[in-house]
């Protein structure tokens, strides 16, 4: 049953002020550091002051003399007790994948304390549990490790060379994983075609930077037995798993909840060890325990992202016509392979992107280096993969002497090819097909919008004063939905309200808000009398959490399902009661009525009393139900971004005078919601483009560790953002709904290189990676100076 | 990130300042706004035994000018009240300016004039104001009080000849005289950074001619840059575009800035020389 046949939708659509608004502005939010517990002990982190070692005699005997100092861990004390992590359910090859391109896909556990040998920077190696963290830190000063220095290697493409040193001592060489997949005959379309342009495109690594950096609180119940788990997690049941088995515990007596979070963007969606050594010590101790990661931590020993280098082709006809794209592309791991063939695998599967690109052939690996592991950023692998296809498709034009949006409209998929095969497979090794979508219809938007004849005639007037104007277009898709699940309870409680819980919590995306919109459209009621709890392994059995622009489609979906499915059972239950036909029944103001005639009514609070009392009826209280969805296919989103810029030759500066986004993102279900993560998500990606970048020196020491050095975009970076929006609603699944929680961070990248490349083209600037900052641009015009034309 | 033990005393007079810093066994630092002694103690890269407070000392917390028409800042008084000085603003525009680069509004809140001199950053803007404008720096221990000019004061990166048992009570700006204007140039790459490279520059005028100038870079030095040969380049001439090519010309070997992952030594050079054509240009205007 889909909305549109219950009649009108009063509240999907339309743009709900965020109820958790009012509560979060008031400072009420409670996030891990507001927790308090009588007794609660604080955990501190030695790590790694080294990129590559061995360690001898992790002495920790002062340490734990200190006054205050509860308990002190190393790896010697884990022994025999707890397993090195593994991301299992990232680890899974779907068995398509597996059958078809047999990806090689090594995997190496991470050690929860270093045992032998560290292998980055920031690694942890011993642990230490005192009254507080200032105490703990204290006695961090005083463990004594010796380490025996080996040769880091930082770089991917140098790990990936014969005779490099090895990043792990015990691994055969750097490579993590490998892989080739492809559609058509590439070597065979390139022999014919007009134009061939080749090119390599970088991104460099990011760090996702979470408002609030990541923490746990871990607490075994002195009533129940149970242990409980206050995590800023993006993915509290697959954490309530990982800590069982790590632990020996059956998975009911470990209460995972989620509190209010402080931004996640992926950092916060992959297990760590620190969520599975912080329950040990409560176990261990029989006392609440919490660690709360530090800036400088999250910075060096929070999860990296993004970089990946691209060695990409594309050819075409005289016309511009695609033909073929080839792409050989590293992805630095870091010191593990931690989440397997995630982000490589949404690279590949994403880089051909909104465009018909008859033969495809792309070879992906993953290297090991001795820096902190990479895992899924907002994007996930996908601006990376747009970076390196929007940059080879400006390059295209300029050999073409064609127009950037013009080459894009005649090479993109049209509505009348939907859905639409690439030939390639998807992330579950099954057919990529997308869904829906109107490509051509968002490049006129934003041609229009921008008004591209005018900026092209502003650019030739501006050069004659000796100012550079450029502009910039990025297309990208987002397969959203990922599977396999979500679930979500809807349950009338004793007073008539409703509660939905799901396992999707909320790291700021407003889902209080949009749940609500879903459950209250398909109930019938007011979204006041509704309220959300996610993220609370103890309220629904199953879950998988908010990443990879999944938790709208799939927990609204469910909730919608089970919704429905209480809908019908208050229907059913008050029409046994009220000795009525449950069709001629209708839900109004939190009251089940009998349709035409108002006076004959009974409320669900009454309704829910009722039930335990009824003699002879069915004895079934049914006005709770969980439903579980799974998404059938992606739901395939995409977004445009056009930029124009202006950039100062004589001091690199990039200037953004417009920035248009165009997105397609299924039926929409609150607007205000919507923008507002475009533009959140473009603002972060904006950060990406012109100034961050995680960098380490030679040795592999982090040279960005605080917010000084690793420049975050700030109030004067982002410049007003104007978006419009087209509208394919999903055929995959009832509500019509797709995802589009990363694809604002997707496209700035790319649209802010082609600008500034385009600015400068008068001085022949190639650019090949971001961020475009001041110090690197100066250097690329003093380059291309020499061969100003 | 939490600092390791110290000790913490909050002084109420300069004399009870000064008699703290003079217990020489231990290693104590002054607290003013903290703005980069707490980083520096989070960071566990100082471990001073004792922090002396000094923000709470009434006598330092004020800007006075005298009868001299010199204007006399407090070691507590914070950034932001020197900012909103209207006395500063009219007579001293270009320290006004200079605080106005200085982080973000919840940083000059905390942040005093006088810890930005004392702790010296090469990037930041206060101590090559100070040492364009003359100005005179007040430092009293229990052995004395010295007055020592800008000129001498800064002696390296994160350095001044500040002796361990001083504390610097207030700094002293001199009247800026008739026919004379000045110029606080910045670059950053985000609002609030410290400066990839900066300038200060003070001319005085007589009749047509440069009479007097100052240029002071930051940000391209381990303290404040006085390039002497660009100053001489200016003198006794109007500022046209071939006496400001001069001075910049003279940069080319006075300069030495060392690069860092922000900025190579060279575009540091660079901006150093495009701002000193701009501050030049503004405070030759500003000469009236």
């Amino acid at each position: 049953m889909t909305p549109e046949e219950e009649g009108p939708a009063p509240f999907i659509g339309r743009s709900i002020p965020r109820v958790e608004d009012d509560r979060l502005l008031r400072g009420q939010g409670r996030f891990i550091d507001d927790l308090q517990i009588e007794g609660m002990l604080e955990v501190a982190f030695l790590r790694s002051p080294v990129a590559h070692a061995r360690i001898h005699e992790v002495d920790l005997t002062a340490a734990a003399g200190l006054p205050g100092v509860v308990a002190v861990y190393n790896a010697a004390a884990l022994v025999g007790r707890v397993e090195p992590l593994l991301n299992s359910e990232e680890l899974r090859i779907p068995e398509g994948i597996r059958s078809t391109i047999d990806p090689v896909v090594r995997i190496q556990p991470m050690p929860l304390l270093a045992s032998g040998e560290v292998n980055y920077v920031g690694q942890a190696i011993a642990m230490v549990v005192a009254e507080s963290r200032y105490l703990a830190e204290d006695a961090l000063e005083v463990i004594d490790v010796r380490y025996d220095e080996l040769p880091a290697v930082i770089d991917p493409e140098a790990a990936l060379e014969e005779g490099s040193p090895r990043v792990l001592l015990e691994a055969e060489d750097n490579i993590g994983i490998h892989l080739e997949h492809g559609t058509g005959d590439v070597d065979q379309a390139l022999r014919s075609a007009a134009v061939i342009v080749e090119d390599t495109f970088a991104s460099q690594r990011y760090v996702p930077s979470p408002m609030e950096c990541r923490g746990i609180v871990a607490h075994r119940d002195p009533f129940s037995g149970r242990l409980t788990v206050w995590s800023n997690t993006q993915t509290p049941h697959r954490v309530r798993g990982h800590i069982a088995s790590c632990l020996g515990l059956p998975a009911d007596d470990v209460h995972v909840v989620a509190v209010d979070v402080g931004g996640g963007f992926g950092q916060k969606g992959i297990l760590v060890v620190e969520e599975l050594l912080i329950p040990l010590v409560a176990q261990d101790l029989g006392r609440p325990v919490r660690w709360t990661e530090d800036r400088q931590e999250n910075l060096t020993a929070g999860s990296h992202a993004r970089e990946q280098i691209h060695h990409i082709t594309a050819a075409a006809d005289e016309s511009g016509r695609l033909l073929a794209v080839r792409d050989r592309f590293v992805v630095n791991l870091g010191a593990r392979n931690m989440v397997g063939l995630v982000v490589p695998y949404n690279s590949l599967c994403h880089l051909i992107g909104p465009y018909r690109v008859p033969n495809v052939q792309i070879e992906a690996t993953g290297a090991l280096t001795n820096t902190m592991f990479t895992s899924p950023y907002r994007g996930a692998g996908r601006p990376e993969a747009t970076f390196a296809m929007e940059r080879i498709m400006d390059r295209l034009a300029a050999k073409l002497e064609m127009e950037p949006a013009e080459l894009r409209a005649r090479n993109v998929v049209t509505p009348q090819e939907m859905p639409y095969q690439t030939g390639l497979l998807d992330r579950r090794g099954l057919t990529q097909q997308y869904d829906s979508g109107d490509y051509p219809e968002m490049l006129d938007r934003a041609v229009k919008m921008i008004d591209l004849p005018r900026v092209r005639t502003e650019q030739q007037k501006a050069r004659v004063d000796g100012r550079y104007v450029g502009v910039g277009f990025a297309m990208y898709l987002e397969a959203t939905a990922l599977g396999p699940f979500e679930g979500a309870k809807v349950s009338v409680l004793p007073s008539g309200r409703i509660r939905i819980h799901t396992g999707a919590p909320s790291q700021g995306q407003g889902h209080r808000t949009t749940f609500v919109q879903i459950a209250a459209d398909a109930l019938g009621v007011e979204m006041g009398e509704i309220e959300l709890v996610a993220g609370d392994t103890a309220t629904i059995p199953f879950g998988v959490g908010t990443i990879a622009s999944r938790a709208l489609v799939t927990a609204e979906n469910a909730i919608h399902q089970a919704a429905v499915l209480v809908r019908q059972r208050i229907l059913d239950s008050a029409a046994e009661l009220m000795e009525v036909d449950p069709a001629d029944l209708e839900i109004a103001d939190n009251q089940v009525v009998v349709k035409g005639s108002p006076g004959s009514a009974m409320s669900l609070a009454e309704l829910m009393r009722a039930i335990p009392m009824t003699q002879g009826g069915s004895g079934r209280d049914g006005l709770s139900e969980v439903s579980y969805f799974q998404p059938p296919n992606y739901a395939t989103s995409s977004g445009l971004h056009a930029v124009v810029v202006e950039v100062q030759p004589a001091t690199g500066r990039v200037e953004i005078l417009d920035y248009v986004v165009v997105h397609e993102a299924g039926r929409i279900v609150n607007p205000q919601i919507a923008d507002a993560q475009i533009v959140g998500g473009t603002a972060q990606g904006i950060g990406g483009a012109l100034l961050e970048h995680m960098q380490y020196d030679e040795a592999g020491q982090p040279v960005t560790s605080t917010f000084m050095d690793y420049r975050l975009p700030t109030v004067d970076t982002v410049p007003d953002i104007r978006l419009a929006e087209v509208v394919c609603p999903s055929p995959t699944n009832a509500l019509g709904v797709k995802g589009l929680g990363e694809g604002g961070a997707v496209g700035p990248p790319a649209a802010l290189a082609n600008a500034v490349e385009d600015a400068l083209s008068p001085f022949g600037v190639v650019i090949h990676s971001c961020p475009l900052t001041p110090d690197r641009l100066w250097a690329l015009l003093r380059a291309g100076r020499a061969t100003e034309r | 990130m939490k600092p390791a033990p110290f000790d913490y005393r909050a002084a109420h007079s300069v004399a009870e300042a000064i008699r703290l810093l003079g217990d020489g066994d231990r290693e104590i630092k002054v607290l003013a706004g903290g703005q980069s002694l707490l980083p520096v103690l989070n960071m566990r890269m100082g471990h001073p035994d004792v922090l002396v407070d000094i923000c709470r000392i009434p006598e330092l917390g004020s800007i006075d000018v005298d009868s001299q028409e010199a204007v006399h800042i407090g070691a507590a008084v914070r950034q932001a009240q020197a900012h909103a000085d209207p006395r500063l603003r009219s007579g001293w525009p270009v320290l006004t300016e200079a605080i106005g680069h200085i982080g973000h509004p919840q940083i000059r809140n905390r942040g005093t004039v006088c810890g930005s001199l004392a702790h010296n950053d090469p990037a930041s803007e206060l101590p090559a104001v100070a040492v364009a404008l003359d100005a005179e720096l007040v430092a009293r221990s229990q052995r004395g009080l010295r007055r020592l000019n800008a000129a001498d004061f800064f002696d390296g990166p994160f350095s001044t000849v500040l002796e361990e048992d001083e504390l610097l009570t207030e700094v002293v700006f001199p009247r800026q005289p008739a026919w004379s204007g000045s110029s606080f140039q910045e670059f950053s790459t985000r609002v609030g950074d410290f400066a990839t490279a900066g300038v200060v520059v003070r001319l005085e005028r007589a009749g047509d001619v440069v009479s007097a100038a100052r240029l002071v870079f930051f940000g391209v030095g381990g303290s404040p840059v006085r390039v002497a040969a660009a100053e001489q380049a200016l003198l006794d001439a109007p500022v046209t575009p071939s006496s400001t090519a001069a001075a910049v010309s003279a940069l080319e070997e006075q300069l030495d800035p060392v690069g860092d992952i922000h900025a190579t030594a060279a575009f540091r050079k660079e901006l150093a020389a495009q701002l000193a054509v701009t501050g030049i240009n503004q405070a030759w205007e500003r000469c009236a």
